[in-house]
């Protein structure tokens, strides 16, 4: 589940990692409100104005702004709230602000001292099946091109799951980072508090980019992409409720209310297969056979007239499909039942369906189940090895 | 001969008395596979399906001697079970359950480190030993007997390789689903170092998709043990949108090593027969044994 950065930084700070600290506004009124609150509690002067949406990129496509003054907050919060925002993580279209953070400006000036960005990030080295901890003095920047560029510059820090992570690892990371005084102490401080976030949130991925030090030498976190492990919500019900349904895909939404794992693609051909793998092979084959997947969609081990009818209805939500591929490789669930389920659903929903349909059903009573749809009357083509059915994709699709 | 499971396999079912442990204990009975009994913690001394049931893995292996073991305890408790059946001294601890939190599985993974035991899974459809084991959820008719190793990430996409082997005239020595989530057990290259180096198998078909490193570490090792049975990869996801399943920064980590194209060309580098269309495993099968 991806959290909205004024979510993640809740949850780091709740766990002592310092934050830029900040105020949620749905709208220009409370932006204000919101930067007043801020300036009595903070003393800051200045605001910046964040767009809040699930994607990265956020400054390049004008999602984040300076307010030096009341006017301002009200004038950028305008702005950006109800902006289509385009950055290089979303699509040509980008995506619609609901809602900013008015945070405090953390850039503030000190006699003697500077400021400078880091990047770190937690996530699971999926190799050694460890956690760990990945810094890099190149702060504010894209992190891949930085892995490109001057890949010297991204350390590391593996953590033994017996231990956690220990002292030295994180002066290792405040040296790393080329820190010393009351940085130095702070940044130990910041990356213990912030391990520690990780672990007992059961989160994915944190992703701070950057950290900054600030002029007096405080170490906090400015941005922060938190992911939390959906498989471990069930330990943090209170996470449950952060879940943005604006921020995702409406199919796909409606996918998972349904139980049906669905990844809404660009292509002309919708496909419908139990299995993850063979539905990604499926995939693939489309593509091999002149089309495009318009999805990948697992039904999962029962794929009865309910399911598959549930399954129609969520492809044929998208314009774009041109027909639909069936792949079932019955095992314990017998083909004839699959078989059934899709003449079923297809006589329920009438005239819904305007495209043609390939139905390959292999397995168990593979050959009944070809009878069954061959004799349905129904304007389904059967198939019963995979290349058959990518011809028969092809033949249709032209 | 065979890999991980054969007939003198002395197999538990923890999770045993469970609607998805009852069901598909059901099927490995009757399929013929050694089920001595199962583990459901407050029905010792019960009996289900014929067999005993036990509160403990450890009086399992006590009383019935039990050394392989297949989980389908729920996610919240599965990490738990697996580590429990490495305690109690379980050699091959198949674990078929889906949706297990990756913070346990870094706990799990690190216990059973340096134990005697070999897990594999979770979330994978298990492990067959045509005609002598079914340690799993798989379609037992699909996989008859022969000389061709399955390695797979995948539940379907397995049972399609070994139908197509199996229509070719050919059959399977031991077919491992590996697995498909970000940590698991043995990994491929481990399963198939296990089958280059089981005499009867003459031919490994290794399937793996998108994410990770363990095809290409799989496809490293091949080449460097200089083996001269062949292998037949497919890797599932060509068509398949980047950082869907995979957060930005652990793009990272995985390098550009971790799209299908990447990896094939990596097992292609590495001597091993890989084909483009998932419908062609079983062809090229039969072409590469002549």
């Amino acid at each position: 589940m991806n959290l909205h950065e004024y979510q993640g930084k809740e949850i780091l700070n709740s766990f002592g990692v310092r934050i830029q600290r900040g105020i949620v506004a749905q709208n220009k009124n409370e932006a204000v409100a919101a930067a007043k609150q801020l300036t009595a509690e903070t003393g800051t002067g200045w605001h910046v104005i964040k767009a809040q949406v699930h994607a990265g990129g956020r400054g390049k496509g004008g999602g984040v702004k300076l307010a030096k003054n009341l006017e301002q907050v009200e004038e950028i919060a305008g702005q950006i709230i109800g902006m289509n925002l385009i950055t290089p993580q979303t699509s040509a279209e980008g995506k619609k602000v609901h809602q900013v953070l008015v945070a405090e400006d953390v850039y503030y000036p000190t006699e003697g001292g500077e400021t400078k960005e880091f990047y770190m990030s937690v996530l699971l080295n999926r190799s050694s099946g460890r956690n760990m901890i990945m810094y890099s003095t190149e702060g504010g920047m894209d992190i891949e091109t930085v892995a490109e560029e001057t890949p010297h510059l991204i350390f590391t820090e593996e953590i033994d799951p017996s231990v956690g992570l220990m002292p030295f690892q994180a002066r290792r990371v405040a040296f790393n980072l080329g820190l010393s005084g009351a940085a130095f102490k702070d940044m130990t401080k910041f990356v213990s508090a912030l391990y520690k976030a990780y672990v007992s949130s059961d989160a994915s991925l944190f992703e701070i980019n950057p950290v900054l030090k600030t002029t007096d030498d405080k170490i906090m976190a400015v941005d922060a992409k938190v992911t939390i492990d959906d498989n471990a919500l069930y330990r943090h019900r209170d996470y449950v409720d952060m879940r943005d349904l604006r921020e995702e895909n409406p199919i796909e939404v409606e996918a998972k209310e349904v139980g049906l794992n669905y990844v809404d693609l660009d292509g002309n051909v919708g496909c419908m297969v139990n299995g993850a793998g063979l539905a990604m092979a499926t995939m693939d084959l489309i593509k091999q056979a002149g089309g495009e997947p318009a999805n990948f969609l697992d039904v999962g081990g029962t794929a009865d007239a309910k399911r598959v009818e549930e399954a129609f209805r969520i492809i044929l939500k998208d314009p774009n499909v041109k027909a639909i591929l069936i792949n079932i490789f019955g095992g314990i669930v017998r083909c004839d039942r699959v078989a059934q389920g899709v003449v079923d659903a297809y006589k329920n929903m009438g005239d819904a369906i305007k495209v043609p349909i390939i139905v390959r059903l292999q397995g168990t009573n593979a050959d009944i189940a070809k009878e069954l749809i061959d004799n349905s009357g129904l304007d389904v083509q059967s198939a019963v090895q995979f290349q058959e059915a990518a011809d028969k994709v092809q033949a249709v699709i032209g | 001969m065979s890999v991980l499971v054969n007939k003198d396999s002395k197999i538990i079912v923890q999770g045993f008395t469970g609607s998805e442990g009852t069901f598909h204990a059901g099927q490995m009975i009757e399929y013929g596979t050694n089920v001595v009994g199962g583990v459901t913690p407050g029905k010792g001394g019960q009996t289900h399906l014929d067999k005993p049931v036990f509160n403990t893995v450890k009086e399992a292996v006590e009383k019935v001697g039990a050394d392989t073991t297949i989980i389908f305890v729920p996610p919240a408790f599965a990490a738990d079970a697996i580590m429990e059946a490495a305690d109690a001294g379980i050699k091959v601890i198949i674990t078929i359950t889906e949706g297990i939190p990756v913070a346990d599985m870094i706990t799990a993974s690190n216990y059973i480190k340096g134990r005697d035991c070999r897990l594999v899974g979770p979330n994978c459809p298990g492990v067959i030993t045509p005609g002598e084991a079914k340690v799993g959820i798989m379609p037992g008719f699909v996989f008859k007997k022969g000389k061709v190793g399955i390695v797979s990430k995948s539940g379907t996409l397995t049972y399609e390789a070994a139908d197509q082997v199996v229509k070719q005239g050919l059959g399977i020595t031991t077919a491992i689903g590996i697995g498909g989530d970000p940590i698991i057990g043995t990994t491929t290259k481990e399963a198939v170092e296990l089958l280059i180096n089981d005499p009867e198998t003459e031919c490994v078909v290794m399937i793996g998709e998108i994410g990770g490193q363990l095809e290409a570490d799989a496809a490293q090792w091949y080449k460097e043990s200089g083996s001269k049975k062949p292998v037949v990869g497919f890797i599932a996801g060509e068509t398949a949108p980047a950082g869907r399943t995979m957060g930005h920064a652990g793009a990272i980590v995985g390098g550009s090593d971790d799209t299908a194209q990447a990896k094939k060309r990596i097992m292609r580098e590495c001597g091993i027969h890989v084909v483009d269309s998932p419908a062609t495993i079983g062809i090229k099968v039969a072409e590469v044994l002549g």
